[in-house]
């Protein structure tokens, strides 16, 4: 599993600006989910036991694993589904209300 | 060196094709689309045309196939017809959207129901906001060389957007004629390898393919995508003169006028009935009328400026339908009436709908469109809608 590197949001001030057609780098210019979210899924990492679950089965590819092998997830992207907390077997993610 | 047969309009799409060498054509048959691409697996199957030939399950898969073979720089073909097109029309915006040159032959067929195989221009309007350049084509020869600039036009990179040429049902996909076969060196020199662009994938390049774009972005994809559709018409004749100059057939781009400089009424037709309407014009022009004909070839991006040029010395102009878009009218009168609100041009216009489920338009039918045309002229009332060759009163 590599750890995805977010290209730059170019800055879009003219129709020229934009890409060519709708295919380009992942992140380059998409919208942010998080908005859809009410619970958020947080991972207990002293639980956790690097399984691999939840990075498999999250919809969004919202969860990744960081430079120290420790499991984080990006909540510009979780849109707050939980099926990674009701995947977890050893329920190490936990649903919690949001404030906003 | 090129050579004549005897071809029918399916059957010379299917060479233009062949000349093309695409790299991927994925279709399914439906009437009456059906003998070019029986044609072109049989290029493929006896090893005249080297290309993936993939036998799909439906319209929409078809589409779906062409739509990941361009993504990644292929040269990519299908054809359809009526029922098949409005299967495969989710996927026509992914197509223009994704800004991906796939040529497609649309046999004109009309629609269910009731059901019927015959040709008329139903289908096609349906798809005139998919993203889609939209070309008509008169005969087989043309059917042939405008499949050949089709993919000039589409992989042009200030163009990059998908074209569809539509070939009335019957009366051109399957009447015979003679007609010219570039040589392979001919064209290949008029067409070069396509190499991909920028915004395709390859191995080395991967991209998330047809992203989302939410309220933030998306009006600026679409304004982008329509001006850049917009700035094809310039292409489309650029591309029809260096056809004309190296193959010595032109077309006269997006849109063709016959006797129609000192015209006092103009008839604009798409499609196979302009043949039809020619000799109708000969006739009348023999017996002193000044009538004039224009042939609208291009329907997607909407040439305003040039047929406001060619219409401009006539006092009334009829618009041939062979569609109606039910509540309304006419399609293209619609859009011909527009053109000339754009422009700030009055002229007075009518809508001669026919060949409606493979119905003839007859000679005596242009005939009449003429010459109500002339009535009207002169300051008679007449409707601005009428159907010809109707069986029963209305």
């Amino acid at each position: 599993m590599k750890n995805f590197k977010r290209v730059p949001v170019p800055t879009l001030t003219s129709l020229s600006d934009y890409p060519l057609g709708s295919s380009c780098k992942s992140f380059h210019i998409t919208d942010q989910n998080s908005g859809w979210r009410v619970f958020m899924p947080v991972i207990h990492l002293d639980q956790c036991v690097s399984c691999y679950r939840c990075y498999l089965v999250c919809p969004e590819g919202a969860i990744h694993q960081n430079e120290d092998q420790k499991f984080e997830i990006d909540y510009d992207y979780c849109k707050g589904c939980g099926i990674c907390a009701n995947e977890c077997k050893i329920k190490a993610i936990s649903m919690v209300k949001e404030e906003k | 060196m090129s050579r004549n047969a005897f071809l029918n309009g399916d059957e010379a799409v299917a060479y233009g094709v062949k000349r093309s060498r695409p790299n991927v054509v994925a279709a399914y048959p439906i009437t009456p689309q059906t003998i070019t691409v029986e044609k072109i697996s049989s290029f493929v199957q006896n090893g005249e045309l080297d290309c993936e030939y993939m036998h799909v399950e439906s319209e929409h898969s078809a589409m779906a196939c062409s739509i990941g073979a361009s993504s990644v720089g292929a040269r990519t073909f299908t054809a359809t017809s009526s029922q098949g097109l409005l299967y495969m029309a989710e996927c026509l915006p992914y197509a223009s959207g994704a800004r991906l040159p796939i040529v497609m032959m649309n046999a004109n067929r009309a629609l269910a129901t009731p059901w019927n195989i015959y040709g008329d221009q139903m289908d096609v309007m349906f798809l005139l906001n998919s993203g889609w350049v939209q070309i008509f084509v008169e005969d087989a020869q043309e059917a042939l060389d405008m499949t050949i600039q089709s993919f000039k036009i589409a992989e042009h990179e200030s163009v990059m957007a998908p074209v569809m040429i539509n070939l009335d049902g019957f009366v051109l996909t399957h009447t015979y004629e003679k007609v010219n076969i570039p040589s392979q060196e001919a064209v290949d020199q008029f067409l070069p390898t396509f190499l991909g662009a920028h915004h395709m994938m390859n191995d080395e390049m991967p991209m998330s393919m047809c992203i989302s774009a939410g309220n933030q972005h998306n009006m600026e994809f679409k304004i982008k995508q329509h001006r850049d559709l917009l700035r094809a018409l310039e292409i489309i004749e650029t591309i029809d003169s260096e056809f004309e100059s190296q193959f010595g057939r032109g077309y006269g781009g997006a849109l063709e006028g016959y006797k129609h400089e000192d015209a006092e009424v103009i008839l604009v037709t798409t499609g196979s009935v302009t043949g039809t309407a020619r000799v109708v014009v000969d006739r009348l022009r023999a017996e002193g009328k000044r009538v004039g004909l224009v042939k609208l070839r291009v329907v997607r991006p909407f040439p305003v400026e040039k047929l406001m040029e060619l219409v401009k010395n006539a006092k009334t102009i009829g618009i041939v339908d062979k569609n109606i878009s039910f509540g309304y009218e006419g399609t293209l009168y619609t859009n011909v009436n527009s053109a000339f609100v754009q422009s700030g041009i009055k002229k007075e216009t009518y809508n001669f709908i026919g060949g409606i489920g493979g119905r003839d338009i007859t000679k005596d039918d242009i005939h009449e469109m003429y010459e109500n045309l002339q009535l009207a002229s002169a300051g008679e009332q007449i409707d601005a809608v009428t159907y010809y060759n109707v069986r029963c009163t209305l």
